[in-house]
């Protein structure tokens, strides 16, 4: 198959996007839909225009929540990976409850969580269950990963008397490079994902994130709203995404089969 | 057991008597397995600076294991590897400087073949600017240094196996260990590696242990062949090869080369019937 441009790759769902948001625009229009059941698109923009510098405020807030989750879910799983795969006393002791912290809904730990951390410090709250949902995918990625290194490369390190560090740094490591940034996509996806979720079940604190937005917009039946929190949180979804393999390309592309451009 | 009774100090066939400080003395060296299984019978053995041995026989005749034993990476059950002439580290073991090509390239897909063949000198804490030198000499040796830049994943199966056997050449080594490098290849490439690995060889001055199934590789390459039966792994037999290097086509179709071949062929027929008869 041959390789398709990357100009047309964009510019195909750009245009069946904006023939959809005429299409819906249209029919609304047409058939005289009330703007609390469905807004047209321009209703949304216009919402998003008049409410710009508040749904910025709050695409902030929960941008922060979702990056500092993100790095402290990457951190303490490349942490505990690397311990996993060091000592598999380590390993049987932590992954029943890494399996079971990520088995147990989010939602349903999150009171317990705000009861713990205190009510008045909301957003650390939000912080946490963020994290634990964002955490696993690193952990048991990396862990496969470090521990999938070629033993015959494992013999030559010890052939030449590697040091414990140097075996890490210039074999587990890279060995574990591409299982990581597999686990580092899911986990930017799920670090939105329970940073909205622990939002709609632990309200909100000083600053109020997108999430909240959505239920406030909701109880207010000021839907185009809504759809315009909604719009920006999908626009944040896709970019940590797009990042994250872009990040990817970038590290794998000389190397790895998963990222290699190749001539058929 | 009864069956097999363990190779004594005397040696094989009286064949291994050499020079009072070989580069290695195995006494007695065997391996046994957990479950039971004997992988390598004692063996006693002596290898003098400068020879190019192979090690030949069925699979799973322990050869690979002795090998393995030889370079350290597997523990004998019983006796001791000596290395008269080698210095000793710290703890008073021996500390050979030695090379090891195993039987896949085994290189690191992430690293440029620049960066593999660095590596050895690279863990030993030698600075890149101080070795680049040493790793270019290397990759020329093997007639890749037009190839620094690339990634392992651009190179044939060939190239790879080169990349890795300069990463074993840049210590310097007083002795290349290989274990069945060329069984994966193609003929012709097998051919010219052959060639290429003997003018190093010569070059260099190296000891070469070269673990093979091939009768043809083996008397081709050494000036002496030890064939292994299987279950348990012992060295049956210890030819000499009595030709002169260089060798080339030359000697591969003479009727030299015929005769050794066969008589290597006649002694991996009995170390074959020997493990036959185990059942």
């Amino acid at each position: 198959m041959r390789e398709i441009p990357l100009a047309i790759r964009i510019a195909v769902p750009v245009a069946l996007g904006i023939l959809l948001l005429g299409l819906w625009e249209i029919l609304v229009r047409a058939m005289d839909v009330p703007k609390f059941v469905l807004p047209p698109p321009s209703a949304i923009g216009a919402a998003l225009a008049e409410d710009f510098p508040s749904l910025l405020a709050s695409l902030w807030v929960t941008l922060r929540i979702t990056m500092e989750a993100f790095v402290i879910a990457l951190m303490g799983g490349l942490f505990f990976a690397i311990l996993s795969a060091r000592s598999r006393l380590f390993e049987l002791c932590l992954f029943p409850y890494a399996v079971i912290l990520q088995v147990t809904p989010v939602v349903a730990i999150a009171p317990l969580i705000l009861i713990w951390v205190g009510i008045e410090h909301l957003e650390r709250a939000l912080l946490i269950l963020a994290t634990i949902v964002a955490f696993f995918p690193i952990l048991s990625n990396t862990t496969l990963g470090l521990k999938s290194v070629n033993p015959e490369l494992n013999a030559l390190f010890k052939l030449y008397g590697a040091s414990p560090w140097q075996r890490l740094t210039r074999l587990d490591l890279p060995n574990a490079l591409p299982y990581l940034l597999a686990g580092m996509r899911i986990s930017g996806g799920l670090a939105l994902i329970g940073a909205v979720v622990a939002e709609f079940v632990a309200g909100s604190g000083n600053g109020t994130g997108l999430a909240w937005r959505v239920v406030e917009s909701a109880n207010e039946l000021n839907i185009p709203r809504m759809f315009a929190a909604l719009a920006l949180l999908s626009g944040l979804g896709l970019v940590i995404f797009f990042l994250m393999v872009g990040l990817q390309h970038f590290l794998l592309r000389r190397w790895h089969e998963s990222a290699v451009q190749r001539e058929s | 057991m009864a069956l097999y009774p363990s190779a004594d100090g005397s040696g094989i066939g009286g064949l291994t008597v050499k020079a009072a400080r070989p580069l290695i003395r195995l006494a007695g060296v065997g391996k046994t397995y957990s479950t039971g299984t004997v992988a390598v019978a004692e063996t006693s053995l002596d290898i003098g600076h400068g020879e190019f041995i192979s090690l030949l026989g069925p699979s799973g005749c322990g050869k690979s294991t002795l090998l393995r034993m030889i370079a350290g990476l597997a523990d004998p059950s019983t006796g001791t590897i000596d290395w008269p002439t080698s210095d000793y580290d710290a703890r008073g073991r021996a500390k050979p400087k030695l090379g090891f090509v195993f039987q896949e390239p085994t290189l690191m897909p992430w690293a440029t073949v620049f960066e593999n063949a660095y590596l050895p000198l690279r863990l030993a804490k030698v600075p890149r600017k101080a070795a680049a030198g040493r790793v270019m000499a290397a990759l020329a040796s093997v007639g890749l240094e037009r190839f620094a830049t690339a990634y392992p994943r651009q190179l044939s199966g060939g190239m790879k196996m080169r990349v890795s056997i300069a990463r074993a050449l840049v210590t310097e080594p007083a002795i290349l260990l290989m274990d069945e490098p060329f069984a994966a290849l193609d003929e012709i490439t097998r051919f010219k590696l052959n060639d290429d690995l003997l003018r190093v060889f010569r070059a260099q001055g190296l000891t070469v242990i070269f673990v093979t199934h091939s009768v043809f590789e083996s008397v081709y390459l050494s000036n002496r062949v030890l064939v292994m039966s299987a279950r348990p792994g012992r060295v049956i037999a210890d030819l000499p090869i009595a030709a002169p290097y260089p060798r080339g086509d030359d000697f591969r179709t003479s009727l030299h080369y015929g005769e050794l071949c066969r008589a290597a062929s006649a002694e991996l027929h009995r170390a074959m019937a020997g493990a036959d008869g185990e059942h």
